[in-house]
């Protein structure tokens, strides 16, 4: 009997110096499936230069759960930010 | 915020909400909210495939290397969005396999509109203006649904779906300002999709239980009579730009409303071809249902294939 393909998460680069962003996920019987697939349910219209596929399974993701203790702590740490220095306003350059 | 501890995982659904933000599939959500989403998206997903069989019936017969080029195009299109929608519903925890078995053993439903003939070229042109005209004015409020995957999809879909009627309403125009005949084809055809084409936003308001609850958790923003008073006030307007009629004498402007009055719907009708007794229910079941078993060795093949060439890859 019959599964279904594995899911495959689908990245593209939509211009030339720009990151690979996720677009969305095809089923596909191998890596080579994938792309093409990708390529036609994904760039049809001149959407992306470059293509990455990756195995659902094989992407870790945290547990939005924990959202609370992993992110929080950043938020007290404000002098991160170069908006935080209180500096005259005749000060140029900088 | 301040005052009140929020813990219960109902209460923290409910004020992302109302913070209008997303939820996302790995967020708790409550079952019955799972439960609307996956039978709402996978129905949404089986129309985009279902729907491209009234077209497809005109690749072949297009009138013009262009048209069909254009069609083609198009009826390509539906086939990504039901893709998008699939791999949205399936972020639920439905898989892909069994979302077919449902369409194809008659268990899951699909937009009522698909299950009417397209009887001429100039049905291409109607369903373009009527029927993606009605999809989209469904779709754009959905790019702002509340779960994540689902609203990015209707983004992407809706960026593709406007030439879908903009074609639709060009092939009309164009028989419009044609031969007499060629304009009586058109009338016919926009005759026969018009009333359809309202029972796309779903039963009146009054008899849709679920509209409250799909409201209140963002999923729907406006009632099924709210948006099909929206499609009939734009489309008796763009009716007299072709020069066709819509057939509803009791179609008239309300000065009082500032809305088009429009005669009753014939939902006995609607409900007949929901429940499988439409004029063409069972060619488009037996249509997927064929496609489905004679890919059966493509399947098999490609994966076959694939495990030879891991094998290979393994050993070298
Ligand atoms: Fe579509
Ligand atoms: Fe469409």
């Amino acid at each position: 009997m019959h599964t279904d393909w594995p899911l495959w998460e689908v990245f593209i680069r939509s211009k030339q110096g720009l990151d690979h962003k996720h677009v969305g996920s095809l089923h596909a019987a191998d890596a080579q499936m994938a792309i093409e697939n990708a390529r036609d349910v994904y760039t049809r219209r001149m959407e992306g230069v470059s293509i990455w596929v990756v195995q659902s399974s094989d992407i870790h993701a945290s547990n939005p759960d924990d959202a609370e203790s992993l992110y929080d702590p950043a938020n007290d740490k404000a002098y991160r930010h170069p908006t935080f220095y209180d500096l005259p306003d005749e000060l140029r350059h900088m | 915020m301040e005052t009140v501890e929020i813990t219960c995982p109902d209460q923290v659904f409910l004020d992302k909400l109302d913070r209008e933000l997303k939820i996302e599939p790995k967020d708790w959500m409550p079952e019955p909210y799972r439960q609307t989403l996956i039978r709402q998206i996978s129905q949404h997903a089986h129309s985009e495939i279902v729907g491209m069989l009234p077209e497809g019936n005109w690749i072949t017969r297009a009138p013009s290397l262009k048209r069909k080029a254009i069609l083609l195009a198009k009826v390509q299109d539906e086939a990504g969005h039901g893709l998008y929608l699939y791999a949205a519903a399936e972020t639920l925890g439905i898989s892909r396999e069994k979302m077919y078995q449902q369409l194809h053993n008659g268990k899951a439903k699909y937009s009522s509109i698909f299950n009417y003939p397209t009887l001429s070229w100039a049905d291409i042109g109607a369903i373009g203006w009527l029927v993606d005209g009605a999809a989209i004015m469904n779709q754009v409020p959905l790019c702002r649904n509340s779960y994540g995957p689902y609203a990015r999809a209707m983004v992407r879909i809706c960026k593709e779906e406007s030439f879908h009627q903009r074609q639709g309403f060009e092939i009309l125009l164009t028989l419009s300002r044609g031969t007499p005949q060629q304009r009586a084809m058109a009338q016919d055809a926009v005759n026969r999709w018009w009333w359809p084409s309202m029972m796309m936003f779903g039963p009146p308001d009054a008899s849709s239980p679920h509209t409250q609850q799909s409201m209140r958790w963002k999923i729907k923003r406006f009632t099924n009579d709210e948006l099909r008073q929206k499609f009939v006030d734009i489309c008796a307007e763009q009716a007299t730009i072709l020069g066709f009629s819509l057939p509803d004498p009791l179609l008239k402007w309300n000065a009082t409303t500032g809305h088009f009055d429009f005669g009753p719907i014939n939902w006995d009708e609607f409900n007949q071809v929901i429940n499988g007794n439409g004029p063409c229910n069972k060619e488009r079941l037996d249509a997927r249902r064929k496609a489905w078993d004679d890919g059966e060795w493509v399947r098999e093949a490609a994966e076959a294939h694939a495990a030879k060439q891991k094998t290979k890859a393994a050993a070298a």
